[in-house]
């Protein structure tokens, strides 16, 4: 089986009294055996949602999740615990996600307890050393029994994935792994985690709202670009940051600040049409995306809903949620 | 130079903390000139919010000024701030140097209306005609691209994240300061937002004239904005230079360890470097040059004296022993 973790036209909505909030609509994704996916788009556009879903923290409203081919609800006992054990998550804030009353040991093992890794307290410490060094905290003896709140940013954060790999899983779900430690330690982790692939077999779902750090990570993998929780656009890396396709990605590529004076300067900026976003209680009709789309067509992005397919004529083969795009319609800058 | 609006000389401050006292910053000097705009750049912990605050005598009460001067000029006055006294420095405060605080969503009184906030602002700096302040706060509304009525009667609440920190932004210029000063303009905004924020800043400032001091650990906003960039590392500048001499002339290995471990958006695949070690503890810094445990290219040297920021070309400063390596290693 190829495909290891897949969502089959998964929807996700939340209660908030008598409002339903659509956060996720009919999302398919196909997550392939050691495959670097990363979930991009702007807060509120559903990745973290996905990311939760995707591990099992959050149960889908509609669709289903399919773990190794089988659908995930319908997992029992000891399958089902293989699934939750497998795909593990590291949250985007370390400061948050660790415990500030427990030791790093506590922490670490309780897993391996709970998924009956370790049976008892030498074997549970002795793999808690190994997972500390496998993320360069060395020697583990000085952080082992420390509380989070003695250790640095990157530190924590480096706990946060030892702890996602105390399982030995195969897919690891990183929702901003990097966006809250400095610029002088992100790219050490990024590296850490790549190298997961190699070293552990572990297939990566980065998430993350920062597209040259999607390109950095997934450059031999996927990009999937989220807005107001569908995918627009999904295709190989460096074909959605060299030659975007969906307005969408085009608008934000154009928009991101680069670290090259030069460069950034001279950048064509494409104008939205309107800079509010869209309540999702409250989403236009058709295209959701064509109330700002600069290339909107009348009577044809107001009224129908895109579905993700290729670009025609075009050399890029990624996959977008654009009609005027999917149906040749050539792009013209709108003009009320 | 006579247009020099903020000029700072050998400041240092520290922190008083239980564990010893904490140097925040050590010896930094700065010029801020008429309508210029400087970008501090540096990561948590390297003194550059706190050297902020100082400008406009903010900092918190565990904070002293063990040294060092600010000198302030306005048509041709020069005053030194640290000197200023209780109603000076709140008169100098927004009419004079005003700053934007990170974080614009905490920064408004939640039930207080926006035209209130406004208002209450021009009263305390002694404004008291009502017809031009609604007048002033219409115009600056409309400048940095907001709908003038309905943010006039909102509450924050009411306003989404881009459009509180563009009225925050317009609460900045409202009484015309020379300096304003931006912490972390962008941060936590969405990358469209950032953009729309971005434009804002430069519309303001073309139209107004003010200087920009801003703070950020974000490269590509400084290369984006700044017309000088000064590199903070534990407390001390370690570089300072106008925009392309940083990014393309890049004489000191924090700043270049910075931008080569910062992934591109271009077409290739990036070749990243990353820097080594972790943030220096402040309550025990590393002899000799604060940045040696972490450098590539420390020697011995690196290890006893602190290198001090010499100026290398015209303009252009850093603080480091080994600037050849650099250029070598820079390409």
């Amino acid at each position: 089986m190829d495909s290891i973790l897949q969502l089959d036209d998964v929807s996700r909505s939340f209660k908030k009294g008598s409002i339903t909030i659509p956060v996720l609509q009919n999302i398919d994704l196909n997550i392939k055996h050691l495959e670097f996916l990363c979930l991009v788009g702007e807060s509120g556009c559903g990745k973290t949602t996905t990311g939760k879903i995707l591990s099992g923290l959050l149960k889908p409203s509609s669709g289903r999740v399919l773990f190794e081919g089988e659908d995930v609800s319908k997992l029992r006992g000891a399958a089902y615990h293989r699934y939750r054990r497998s795909v593990q998550i590291i949250h985007q804030d370390p400061y948050a996600s660790l415990n500030p009353s427990q030791t790093i040991y506590n922490m670490l093992s309780y897993p391996l307890f709970r998924h009956k890794i370790a049976k008892n307290y030498a074997q549970a410490r002795e793999r808690v050393a190994e997972l500390l060094t496998r993320v360069d905290l060395t020697p583990p003896a000085d952080i082992i029994d420390k509380y989070p709140h003695q250790l640095s940013g990157g530190q924590r954060q480096r706990v946060s994935i030892a702890r996602a790999l105390s399982t030995n899983p195969s897919v690891i779900v990183a929702d901003e792994a990097v966006s809250m430690v400095d610029v002088s330690i992100r790219l050490g982790l990024l590296n850490m985690l790549m190298d997961m692939r190699t070293n552990l077999e572990v297939t990566m779902v980065f998430i993350t709202h920062d597209l040259a750090i999607a390109k950095y990570f997934a450059w031999d993998g996927r990009i999937a670009v989220m807005y107001l929780g569908r995918v627009v656009e999904i295709g190989r890396t460096p074909e959605v940051v060299g030659d975007p396709q969906h307005p969408y990605t085009r608008v934000l590529l154009s928009a991101i600040p680069e670290a090259d004076p030069d460069k950034t300067r001279n950048k064509r900026h494409i104008e939205l049409r309107s800079e509010d976003i869209p309540q999702l209680t409250d989403l236009p009709p058709g295209c959701t995306f064509h109330p700002r789309c600069p290339w909107f067509i009348d009577g044809v992005c107001n009224t129908h809903l895109p579905k993700l397919a290729p670009v025609l004529a075009a050399e890029s083969q990624a996959d977008v949620a654009c009609i005027p795009l999917t149906q040749g319609m050539p792009l013209t800058l709108y003009t009320p | 130079m006579n247009d020099v609006i903020l000029q700072v000389d050998n400041l240092s401050i520290i922190y008083r903390s239980d564990r010893g006292a904490v140097q925040a910053t050590t010896n930094v000097s700065l010029k801020l000139r008429k309508g210029e705009t400087i970008a501090l750049i540096g990561e948590s912990g390297s003194g550059k919010t706190t050297l902020s605050l100082s400008f406009i005598r903010m900092l918190p009460n565990s904070a002293e000024i063990t040294g060092g001067r600010i000198r302030y000029t306005r048509d041709g006055v020069t005053r030194d701030v640290l000197e200023m006294n209780d109603e000076e420095i709140r008169r100098y405060r927004w009419s004079d140097c005003a700053m934007v605080f990170q974080g614009a969503q905490n920064a408004f009184n939640p039930v207080l209306k926006i035209r209130q906030q406004f208002a209450d602002t021009a009263y305390a700096h002694g404004f008291t005609d009502k017809a031009w302040i609604r007048k002033r706060t219409l115009d600056l509304f409309k400048l940095v691209r907001l709908d003038p009525e309905r943010v006039f009667d909102a509450y924050p609440h009411e306003l989404s994240g881009g459009m509180r920190q563009r009225t925050l932004l317009a609460l900045g210029v409202m009484l015309d300061p020379q300096v304003v000063i931006l912490d972390e303009p962008t941060t936590a905004l969405d990358i469209l937002t950032q953009r729309a924020i971005i434009d804002v800043i430069q519309r303001m400032q073309d139209t107004l004239n003010f200087s920009i001091m801003f703070i950020s650990h974000d490269l590509a906003l400084a290369a984006e904005m700044a017309d000088r960039v000064a590199t903070m590392y534990a407390g001390e500048i370690v570089e300072e230079g106008a925009v392309n001499d940083i990014f393309y002339r890049t004489l000191h290995p924090y700043t270049l360890g910075l931008i080569q471990s910062v992934p591109k958006l271009n077409r290739e695949q990036d070749r990243l470097i990353s820097i080594d070690g972790e943030p220096p503890n402040l309550i025990k810094p590393p002899s000799g040059c604060k940045f040696h445990p972490r450098c590539q290219f420390a020697t011995e040297k690196c290890k006893v004296e602190a290198p001090m920021l010499v100026e290398y070309e015209p303009g252009h400063s850093a603080a480091c022993w080994h600037t050849d390596k650099v250029i070598e290693a820079r390409g």
